[in-house]
């Protein structure tokens, strides 16, 4: 079994007071791990839920009593942004069929940076609708992987049907800077929302 | 990412781990809810994974969802030890409940700022 990790930057300073969660969504294999990882100053951390997969078997009148279930691992890092406050990265997969951790995802959360793949743009229209079935806002960062064609933003953001406001930047999820751009355009256009956006 | 991967170490099943109950006996935890250890109250009485909880939390504060994480437990089975945990008095939180309103424009500016410091 685990023992209580040895290293003093596992926790938090003490003087931490607030935490937030920006999630950070994208179908498979979109490079959400990374991207938690590149960011986060502890090691990241799996999670594991094990779902009852919505409208599974509703149709059998048999009486079986034995429903789908999947787990659904979810991979989270933490930022402290200040003496006071902290933030939480959480990589969600983005299948619209569980519900209940999506209601406990988008709780409290800030907003979400969806991750997307210029080669597979089709798998993240259910990602953003689960995002605006919950009424949480994003932006989304085109993930640059070796080999994609380097489409250009306002192609993208047409075959993606975004709406003029929402964001949508390049990143690079292996690389810390990137990520970060990727972030602050998130936060810039979460902050805009509430019209107090101080501009830097 | 999504995996099937079940931890190795999680010998004894979750509803044991609960006394079978699946929702903690409070609604309030986030899984970004801050949790302290008080230190004045003894652990005997504590079954195995609450008294794990308890040795991880004591050195420092952790997040709901950190403390899953360290001790391979799903959040939901966590969750019902924290709030047993904060019933008996050996867990309190930090954060007022919920942390932040997702509107609370000075957050969002205090996480900006945050941000842009580390570039």
């Amino acid at each position: 079994m685990d023992s209580a990790p040895a290293s003093d930057d596992v926790y938090l300073r003490p003087s931490v007071q607030t935490a937030v969660k920006l999630l950070i969504v994208g179908h498979f294999a979109v490079g959400k791990t990374t991207f938690v990882g590149t960011l986060s100053e502890i090691r990241p951390l799996r999670t594991e839920e094990v779902m009852t997969e919505a409208g599974a078997l509703v149709d059998d009148l048999a009486g079986m009593r034995d429903k789908t279930t999947t787990t659904v691992a979810l991979d989270f890092g933490r930022l402290t942004l200040n003496d006071r406050l902290v933030l939480y990265l959480f990589g969600t997969p983005g299948q619209q069929r569980f519900t209940r951790l999506w209601q406990d995802m988008t709780q409290g959360a800030l907003g979400a940076l969806v991750l997307a793949d210029t080669r597979r743009l089709s798998q993240s229209f259910e990602v953003m609708g689960v995002l605006e079935e919950h009424g949480l806002p994003y932006a989304v960062a085109l993930n640059q992987f070796p080999g994609a064609a380097g489409h250009q933003l306002d192609e993208v953001r047409e075959a993606l049907d975004l709406l003029p406001e929402t964001p949508l930047v390049r990143c690079d999820a292996r690389d810390r800077v990137s990520s970060t751009r990727a972030l602050i355009s998130l936060v810039e256009y979460l902050l805009n929302r509430t019209g107090h956006l101080e501009h830097a | 990412m999504t995996s099937r991967r079940r931890p190795a170490d999680r010998l004894v099943r979750s509803y044991v781990v609960t006394d079978g109950r699946a929702h903690p006996t409070r609604n309030t935890l986030d899984l970004v809810t801050l949790l302290i250890a008080t230190d004045d109250l003894p652990l005997t009485g504590l079954n195995p994974e609450k008294r794990r909880l308890m040795e991880l939390c004591r050195p420092g504060a952790l997040s709901v969802a950190e403390v899953a994480g360290h001790l391979s437990l799903p959040v939901g089975v966590a969750k019902v030890l924290i709030a047993d945990l904060m019933d008996s008095g050996h867990i309190v939180t930090r954060a007022p409940i919920p942390a932040a309103r997702p509107t609370d424009a000075r957050i969002l500016q205090e996480v900006l700022d945050g941000l842009r410091a580390r570039l």
